[in-house]
């Protein structure tokens, strides 16, 4: 742009075309390739598409007031689709560890993972692997008819009564989704009145840590990367 | 003051339980050596952490920490709003190169500041936010001028501190400062319960370091840059894309040297501009929705896109599935989570932006072969040229406006905005070739941030000995009304800034969608009621102006920029003139709209 003589009014006309001279969007060359909507190129022959799964991540946090919220905030501002979220003390004092069962694609868990990693008071994150341990509580309040069959189920299934009442009684079970399940569904001929239960929490196989980097700690000791 | 403690952290192994420490050298320490309040103490983190200045408003809950500033030797600029401290801050920083600080009281005070953090979360800006909060025993008790600002503030800031007691408060200020610089910049904020600041403490903060696990090495991985170099010397059409986060890391003339050294073209973010000087033959501007075509075409046939501290906005990309599509992406950001966030990085290079441009410069052994690939980008420049009509006839053009200035000014002025066509303008128009210069609200996108941003920018270019910058906000109408009473801090401190008003009496943006996409119906963009800006300027006290025609441009700058002191010109520009060219939101880059009717 000249500019440089105001008071002749407005600058002279201009030797670069205009806007309206300029070739319009489709009277330009465009590239073949394209990207998926996770921003991945996708590949003419396999489409690069993503399957969401089921992963258990787990972090060693600070036990320090608004973890959770600072962590379960994130998870929902970022849209995951969180399906359960645990937390309880570890063998440190301070530090907790949060369990968190996710239903993503990979790139989805990858981020869940760096974003939680990006909170201060995580101190270490990830996924355990596929064959971690995992439980789940639940209480179950059935009606008390018959209290001997309710009996005869509940230790099938490992059950343990913890309160027999004129009208209900409430067992308590422990294990793996599939089994808690299956116990739900036996017990649904008793007719259920309540059920109250937890999410999966998870322990990593053997000597593999459960969240990297994770050193076994004893109260007061650093369990991870302090350096 | 200690002078170590403003430079930029390197070493990580500093004690970290220097709480219990006292300052041995006494130029480590505050000034005054010992504290007596946790008010005391904040201050004296504060002066160590290397805070010069700080923008806030009073108030009953934060004030025995503005007590304790009234002996300290860091300046305290009175905003008229709180939401003009956190802004002001921001550009502080922005221009400084160091985090701002911004204060206010507890409650209303406290939510005022939300937009201006929110904002410089969105543009990872390194802020130090501090509230007051009422005593302890009344929290959560629903007491007067209360609210949750540590819940409020979480998911905007990068950390935020509850303070605990007036032993540890000091600790946790200068931790909040030192976590706000390091890594990946971002606000931090801590909520200071009256009580805490007023109890006796004689403990004086130790030498803060930010939080374990926060502060990441700053090398990328050996064996990923040399994989990356590999790919750039393979590349036939290599782009570079600079984002802010070049700026943030001070890695400008990283990035020029390597681009340079192997003629590689450069775009940048609308962040990123003046981190690669714009009137380089290898610079194509500004990518993105309202970026230059060459920009935006050169992207979309890019082989090989070399991207530096950008976290791949939708502004930037348009449509995740038309970016790059052809493209081999090397990413190198400080922020692991930016890596594959948006768009998938091929070659993941993760370290501070300077450090890794210089480990590539290293590495590349061959410029790849672009020459045929920079005559097509030449052409592309010469085929889209950013420009506008400006026949006789029609009224005074918004875009002269900005070039006016860019000519009556030198290359370190800094310019700020609100949001809004203006802004385009201000970065379309303008040839930014430094950084720190383009002073704006990317990602949150806030009208209003142009005045108290100006605030800010000209004490940083003041406290830095720099008072012979100009400093310059465009401005929109819109934006203006939102928070001019700013200008009377600009006139209580005599701040010399020129605020150049493009008022198109619309919000100007809002009218260019709906005639674009909303049949030309005009649902509350009509701005014909705003008040006259001139004589709005001189009843703060500050110089006013009102410019209709071309002829009367020139002069209007020049009187204004020579004006010692704020002063407004309320330019009356064509309401109807549009920001081209545009990639309609989700649009592929390559297809922008150069004209109206191709919109
Ligand atoms: C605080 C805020 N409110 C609303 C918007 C939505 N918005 C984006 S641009 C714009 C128009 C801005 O008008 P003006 O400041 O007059 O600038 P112009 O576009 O006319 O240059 C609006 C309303 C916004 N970005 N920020």
């Amino acid at each position: 742009m000249s500019g440089d003589s105001p008071s002749a009014g407005a600058p002279e006309a201009d030797s670069r075309p205009l806007p309206d001279e300029q070739p319009g969007p489709d009277e330009r060359d465009h590239p073949e390739g394209r990207r998926n909507l996770e921003g991945i190129r996708i590949d003419p022959v396999v489409e690069a598409e993503h399957e969401s799964r089921r992963a258990v991540i787990s972090a060693l946090v600070e036990d320090e007031p608004g973890v959770l919220a600072r962590v379960s905030g994130l998870v929902s501002r970022r849209q995951f689709n969180i399906e359960s979220l645990t937390v309880g003390p570890t063998t440190v004092d301070g530090h907790s560890r949060i369990t968190m069962v996710v239903e993503e694609t990979d790139p989805g868990i990858d981020q869940i993972e760096k974003q939680m990693a990006k909170l201060k008071p995580v101190i270490s994150v990830g996924e355990v692997a596929g064959d971690a341990v995992t439980s789940e509580l639940v209480l179950l309040k059935v009606e008390a008819d018959d209290p001997a069959a309710v009996h005869a189920v509940s230790e099938m299934y490992d059950g343990r009564t913890v309160d027999a009442g004129p009208d209900t009684i409430t067992v308590e079970l422990t294990g793996d989704k599939a089994s808690i399940d299956s116990a739900i569904s036996a017990f649904d001929r008793f007719g259920i009145v309540e059920i109250a239960r937890t999410g999966p929490t998870a322990l990593a196989r053997g000597d593999t840590p459960t969240a990297p980097g994770e050193k076994p700690g004893t109260a007061g000791e650093p369990t991870t990367h302090d350096d | 003051m200690s002078d170590t403690a403003a430079q930029p952290r390197s070493d990580a192994d500093e004690s970290d339980d220097g709480a219990t420490e006292e300052p041995t050298d006494p130029d480590d320490g505050p000034a005054a050596g010992a504290v007596s309040t946790g008010a005391e103490s904040v201050v004296a983190a504060l002066e160590a952490a290397g805070a010069k200045t700080a923008f806030g408003v009073q108030g009953g809950a934060i004030m025995p920490v503005y007590d304790a500033l009234y002996d300290s030797s860091i300046r305290h600029v009175t905003m008229a709003h709180e939401q003009g401290a956190a802004h002001a801050a921001d550009a502080y920083g922005v221009v400084a190169g160091e985090p701002g600080l911004c204060m206010a009281t507890s409650g209303p005070g406290a939510t005022n500041l939300v937009t201006g953090i929110a904002d410089a979360d969105m543009d990872s800006d390194a802020m130090v936010a501090l509230t007051g909060q009422v005593p302890t025993e009344f929290v959560g008790n629903d007491a007067f001028q209360e609210t949750d600002t540590v819940g409020v503030t979480r998911p905007i800031t990068k950390h935020n501190y509850f303070a605990g007691g007036a032993d540890t408060v000091g600790d946790t200020v200068g931790e909040a400062f030192e976590l706000s610089r390091a890594g990946r910049p971002g606000p931090t904020l801590v909520d200071l319960p009256k009580d805490v600041t007023q109890d006796e403490t004689d403990r004086t903060p130790g030498p803060a370091t930010p939080p374990a696990g926060t502060d990441p090495d700053p090398n990328a991985d050996a064996d990923a840059v040399e994989e990356a170099a590999r790919a750039i010397e393979a590349a036939e059409r290599p782009v570079c894309l600079f984002g802010g986060g070049v700026i943030k890391a001070d890695a400008s003339d990283e990035a020029r040297t390597f681009a340079r050294s192997y003629g590689i073209p450069v775009t940048t973010t609308m962040p990123g501009i003046g981190s690669f000087p714009e009137d380089d033959d290898l610079c194509l501007s500004w990518a993105g929705m309202h970026g230059t075509g060459y920009a935006n075409l050169a992207i979309t046939h890019t082989d090989c896109l070399i991207a530096v501290g950008t976290r791949f906005d939708d502004r930037l990309t348009g449509g995740i599935d038309t970016f790059a599509p052809e493209a081999e992406v090397i990413h190198v950001d400080i922020d692991p989570a930016e890596i594959s966030k948006n768009v998938h990085a091929d070659y993941p290079l993760i370290g501070d932006a300077g450090r890794v441009l210089d480990q590539l410069t290293a590495a590349v052994r061959e410029a790849p072969d672009a020459a045929a690939w920079r005559d097509r980008c030449e052409e592309w420049k010469e085929t889209y040229p950013l420009t506008y009509a400006t026949p006789d006839d029609e009224p005074l053009k918004p875009q002269f406006v900005v070039e006016a200035f860019d000519e009556a000014t030198d290359d370190d002025t800094i310019v700020t905005t609100g949001v809004g066509q203006h802004q385009m303008w201000a970065s379309q128009f303008w040839t930014y070739t430094e950084p720190r210069t383009w002073v704006s609200s990317h990602g949150l996108g806030t009208m209003g941030y142009g005045v108290p941003a100006a605030v800010g920018a000209r004490v940083a270019a003041d406290t830095m000995g720099e008072e012979d910058r100009d400093v310059v906000c465009f401005d929109g109408d819109g934006s203006f009304l939102m928070t001019m009473q700013e200008l009377s801090v600009a006139v209580r401190e005599e701040l010399d800034v020129t605020i150049a008003v493009l008022n198109n009496e619309y919000i100007g943006m809002v009218r260019q969608w709906q005639d674009a996409f909303y049949e030309g119906r005009h649902m509350a963009s009509d701005y014909t009621w705003m008040p006259e800006f001139d004589k709005l300027a001189e009843a703060f006290g500050a110089l006013g102006l009102r410019v209709d025609d071309y002829d009367e441009v020139a002069p209007a700058v020049e009187e204004a920029l020579d004006y010692e002191g704020p002063a407004v010109i309320d330019f009356h520009v064509d309401p109807e003139e549009n920001v081209l060219p545009m990639v309609p939101s989700g649009g592929a880059n390559g297809k922008f709209a150069a004209a109206e009717d191709q919109l």
